[in-house]
């Protein structure tokens, strides 16, 4: 076929609908730069001196920058994914060794007047091995080997980011688990990973407060032990189908645990957590006994999972107790346990203060206080989303979480369109790392998730990062665009 | 294939998306719906309302003379979250204060029940009115003390040692005060006592604001909106008060030594010229930082010198009572100019006897008032309760009489334009219904008709009755302000109020009252220059009598009229008459006569012992 026929067909093939949200979160994000690096004393939002000024040419060269990754066809990246992993991954290494070392960190690399952070990079190269590999003919994810590979192609870049001291960053590498979950993962593995994370935070949340004077029983025991039941009594349902096992741990655990608690609200208080705890182990028993009955290995994860669930606590506890003064403060005041407004707590209530101030629709272009005086740290880059809690108010706040929502459905349903394992799986992981982004910046601010420093993409000030995601975005684009072609070439 | 096996995962990561982003809007509605404590977290963050104090006020008396002012002094004002580092040591050693006084005041500070607006992002005040040189110590010190910075504020200096009580002073606002009126935030000021108070509202003025704003370390990053929205402060009203000092002083000057009150009113217009209390105290004692301790100093005197006896004293008017009797009985029909009563030595029914001194009888209205006697005003007041052709009983005719009493102004507060007043006491029907279970008549309340027995009244309304003789049957309601500056006096303070007499019969009683001068009780009070008008009482007490004067003065243009209590002064002679003659000839005369001076100077050093007994 002649190249200007498809180009055509390419420029016809886009998927305008997220070219179009992109453009919307990009500019978005340009004005709350604005917002958030305007000086009152001095006030000069077009001037390259300003954030704002520096801001819009990240923009355009990322316009620039989609321009050119729309030229760039699919079979580069299919052919050459191993080859950008096995050199990102040698770039990173060399980061870890040349890089300055700025605010503790070593990820940055100087060039000239602008520097750049691989570790923001090493994303899409990450995504293209994971959809190149398991794009190979016969690949099964439930050939354990296969899956430990899998892993590894993720592990590897976490290790090096996190000896760059970029915590933050390699958690998003995590999110690569959610794409391997859309490929076949066993939804068992990220519920445990949930449940380990609830655990953890009721447990530790709740372990002072006692339920009542009838219920004599720490809070985050008594619910992590409930929640054992029932997550244990659930699963052993759904992975195995028994309903004799479900009637028997119903009627028999649940019910001698409410009675229990019946008996100690109206007759005599007595700790109930104790029997939960037997009633946890009883579970266990039962359901080795039934793995052993059925010849079925599924009942002893579920057996392994109820037994971890239920020593949770008592573990958790015991460790808690032994961490460094300052690391259990960290936690402490993310859990919301301690008021710490001076000190670790001080970033999160003052971006509170700022969104909270915002109230319906805002304060107006230009006229946030909080974060033009500096209450809000990192106030253009990571809690940038303050600016736009605090000028735009709920309406323009939230209208920032609806447009990514549909951003995000949108590359969902671009991703499932692909004929390819390779593209779906790219497609997966863009999207997983913009919702991970999301997740967590956003969560961040509103004092619902741990303070991470890491980016809201298009929003956040910063060339690497919008160049990142611009990259990242747009190479998926390109490879949706070739499904028209693949069609008539073939 | 596989992957449609998988397909259904992708509903799974979009309703995880859907999920995060729907707790995330439900969770900025919180925080930006829900409540308004955010929005003022970050109004006090970001905005700084720099409180720029008007001055108060001045107060001047008739003449112009300047009486109260102010002077410039120097708040030491902290914001808590502010305080970091600080030195305590170096801190308490500049201001000359100890560890122990910052700890208190530092806990004052954060006490919720002492300082209900505490907010630790605002000023609060930490040591009030320092002066210019203490404050110079400490403000070369000042940039090493985070947190705590100054506020220029006015203190009042008075540039008088007289008329304390009227003019009150200025301190803190009190906890009440700010929670009953939000335009007063703690370390204020507020008029405590007398004009300062109950003219706070003209004076104080309105304070102005300014907002900055204010950065995250603290640093002023100019005005909000270009100043916009600042107020300028709007400068107290200056007063000038009906008081003329030189009267004041002179009044202050005799009654030292002694216990009682003075009040002089220009009848016309019922601007108060004097009032003096006695004892009383230096206005400038109250100044500054002083004034808490010296204020409970004071008020466990004995001599309760900071009661103002001029309005808040109720006593028995004695003889000076009559005149309002007079009026009565003359307006009642009872008896007429012509009209004459016995007296020896005093007034003898049955077993009862009012005693009286010698003097010609039986004698006519005029004569009578001359004279004092008792004699006359017993059968009046026995005739007028007595007569059942007018009153159907005692008890109407009771009422009768009260009502001739409060038209006079009596029985209720005149409504001066201070911050308390007594209203004294005028017994009505049910009291002594109550009292004598309805058997009484005119022999058991007679003593009411020559100002003793139930009757009280307050030493201003013993001198307004003298204005109502002088303005021959109305008064106006007395005031101490004559005029605000660039405002008006109260329409209430210019009312006349008419008492039931007519003009003909105050002019019988005026004329006993001058006889009294020219030879009566009152003849001391004799001048060549004006015809004075007088009328003493000598109240009868349990201990020594008090002396009594009430008169007004010249005869037919009346521009003064007085009121002289002297507890336990005696004869009204003794010290009433020559302390209302002076006082009379230093307003109309604008000085006293050489003579008149040595008199004064012998007036002045009498003292009267009166011990320490609780009164």
């Amino acid at each position: 076929m002649a190249q200007g026929n498809d180009n055509a067909t390419i420029f016809k093939s886009i998927d305008w609908m997220t070219v179009c949200l992109y453009v919307i979160l990009i500019t978005w994000g340009w004005f709350s730069v604005c917002g958030a690096s305007y000086d009152f004393s001095h006030p000069d939002v077009f001037g390259f001196g300003s954030n704002s000024g520096k801001q819009m040419i990240w923009a355009f060269t990322s316009f620039a920058l989609a321009g050119v990754l729309l030229t760039i066809e699919k079979k580069f990246y299919d052919m050459g994914a191993y080859v950008i992993y096995g050199a990102m991954i040698l770039l990173l290494i060399v980061t870890l060794v040349i890089a300055p070392d700025t605010k503790g960190s070593r990820s940055w690399i100087p060039l000239g007047p602008v520097k750049l952070q691989p570790a923001e990079f090493a994303k899409f190269a990450v995504a293209l091995c994971l959809g190149k590999y398991m794009d190979r003919f016969n690949f099964n994810m439930h050939e354990t080997k296969e899956f430990f590979k899998l892993v590894a192609i993720i592990c590897v870049p976490i290790i090096i980011i996190i000896c760059q001291k970029e915590t933050g960053t390699a958690l998003v590498y995590f999110t690569f688990f959610m794409v391997l979950y859309r490929e076949g993962m066993t939804g068992s593995l990220l519920f445990t990973a949930f449940a380990v994370v609830v655990y953890f935070v009721v447990g530790i949340r709740f372990c002072e407060d006692t339920v009542s004077v009838n219920l004599p029983v720490i809070v985050g025991e008594f619910v992590v032990q409930l929640l054992c039941m029932i997550f244990t009594t659930f699963m052993t349902w759904i992975y195995t189908g028994n309903k004799t096992a479900l009637k028997v741990m119903i009627g028999a655990g649940w019910g001698t645990v409410f009675l229990v608690i019946l008996f100690s609200v109206y007759v005599i208080p007595f700790n109930v957590c104790l029997v939960m705890l037997v009633v946890n182990l009883l579970f266990v028993v039962y359901l080795i006994g039934l793995a052993v009955y059925e010849r079925l290995f599924r009942y002893v994860l579920i057996a392994v999972f109820a037994l971890m669930s239920t020593s949770f606590f008592y573990i958790c506890h015991t460790m808690f107790d032994h961490l460094a003064d300052h690391q259990r403060i960290r936690i402490e005041v993310l859990l919301g346990m301690k008021e710490d407004l001076r000190g670790a707590g001080y970033n999160v209530n003052q971006a509170k203060i700022a969104i909270g101030s915002g109230g319906l629709y805002g304060k107006g272009f230009l006229n946030g206080t909080q974060t033009k005086l500096k209450y809000v740290p990192e106030q253009d880059t990571d809690f940038i989303f303050c600016t736009v809690g605090e000028e735009e108010g709920f309406v323009g706040s939230a209208g920032v979480l609806v447009v990514y929502l549909l951003f995000i459905w949108r590359l969902i349903a671009v991703a499932e369109r692909q004929t390819d394992t390779f593209g779906r799986v790219y497609g997966y992981s863009v999207l997983c790392i913009f919702l991970f982004h999301l997740f967590i910046n956003v969560g961040m601010v509103l004092g619902l998730t741990p303070v991470i420093g890491i980016p809201l993409p298009f929003f956040s000030y910063g060339g690497s990062s919008l160049w990142g995601f611009t990259l990242l975005l747009f190479i998926f684009l390109r490879m949706d665009a070739e499904r028209n072609m693949k069609r008539t070439t073939f | 294939m596989a992957r449609s096996a998988f397909e259904s995962r992708k509903y799974v990561i979009g309703g995880i998306a859907f999920v995060i982003v729907v707790t995330y809007i439900v969770r900025l509605a919180f925080l930006q719906l829900g409540s308004e404590e955010y929005k003022t977290n970050a109004d006090n963050n970001a905005f700084f309302d720099n409180i720029i104090f008007p001055s108060r006020g001045v107060l001047y008396d008739r003449n112009g003379e300047l009486l109260v002012y102010n002077q410039l002094a120097y708040d030491i004002m902290v914001v808590m979250r502010e305080v970091e580092g600080l030195d305590t040591l170096d801190f308490c050693n500049t201001l000359g204060i100890t560890k122990q006084d910052f700890d208190e005041r530092m806990a004052v500070i954060k006490d919720r029940n002492r300082n209900p607006g505490y907010s630790s992002y605002t000023q609060q005040l930490f040591i009030g009115q320092m002066s210019a040189k203490d404050f110079s110590v400490f403000q070369e010190k000042m940039y090493r003390f985070r947190g705590f910075s100054v506020r220029e504020r006015c203190i009042r200096r008075y540039a008088t040692e007289h008329g304390a009580h009227i003019l009150g002073d200025v301190a803190e606002v009190a906890p009440s005060d700010i929670e009953r009126d939000p335009y007063y935030s703690p370390g204020d000021y507020i008029g405590k006592q007398g004009v300062e108070r109950s003219y706070e509202q003209y004076l104080r003025g309105e304070k102005g604001v300014q907002i900055l704003l204010r950065d995250a370390r603290g640093r002023i990053q100019g005005h909000y909106r270009n100043g916009a929205l600042d107020r300028k402060p709007v400068p107290g009203k200056n007063l000038t008060l009906s008081l003329d000092i030189k009267v004041q002083e002179l009044g202050e000057r005799l009654m030292e030594g002694k216990m009682g009150a003075i009040v002089a009113i220009e009848p016309k217009t019922g601007e108060v010229l004097c009032m003096v209390s006695a004892p009383s105290y230096d206005p400038r004692l109250l100044e500054g930082k002083e004034r808490g301790k010296r204020m409970i100093e004071m008020s466990r005197d004995p001599m309760k010198p900071m009661l103002n006896r001029a309005i808040l004293g109720t006593y028995p008017p004695g003889s000076t009572f009559k005149t309002s009797q007079a009026l009565t009985f003359l307006q009642e029909g009872i008896i007429n100019s012509q009209t004459l009563y016995p007296c020896s030595h005093g007034f003898h029914f049955g077993s009862l006897k009012v005693g009286c001194h010698a003097h010609a009888a039986p004698l006519a209205i005029e004569p009578a008032i001359a004279t004092s006697c008792n004699s006359y005003f017993c059968w009046g007041l026995y005739h007028m309760f007595g007569n059942r052709r007018k009153y159907k009983n005692v008890q109407e005719a009771m009422t009768t009489w009260k009502d001739y009493m409060v038209s006079m102004g009596f029985g209720y507060k005149l409504g001066i334009d201070m911050p308390s007043e007594a209203r004294g006491m005028i017994p009505n029907a049910d009291y002594y219904d109550n009292a004598h279970k309805f058997s009484w008549s005119a022999l058991s309340v007679i003593s009411i008709s020559i100002g003793q027995g139930e009757v009280t009244l307050t030493p201003l309304q013993i001198a307004n009755l003298g204005a109502t003789i002088a303005n021959r049957g109305y008064y106006i309601t007395p005031h101490v302000v004559k005029a605000i500056e660039g405002g008006k006096i109260a329409d209430s303070l210019k009312v006349k109020h008419k008492t039931l007499v007519d003009p003909k019969n105050y002019e019988i009683v005026v004329n006993g009252m001058r006889r009294s001068v020219l030879g009566g009780t009152c003849h001391a009070a004799n001048n060549p220059w004006y015809e004075v008008c007088g009328k003493t009482g000598t109240a009868q007490n349990r201990g020594h009598d008090h002396s009594v004067f009430m008169g007004f003065a010249p005869k037919d243009d009346p521009k003064i009229a007085v009121a002289v209590y002297v507890e336990n002064g005696g004869w009204g002679a003794t010290y009433g008459v020559p302390i209302g003659a002076l006082l009379m000839e230093q307003y109309i005369n604008g000085k006293l006569s050489e003579d008149s001076e040595r008199k004064a100077e012998e007036i002045q050093h009498k003292t009267i012992g009166y011990g320490t007994r609780e009164r």
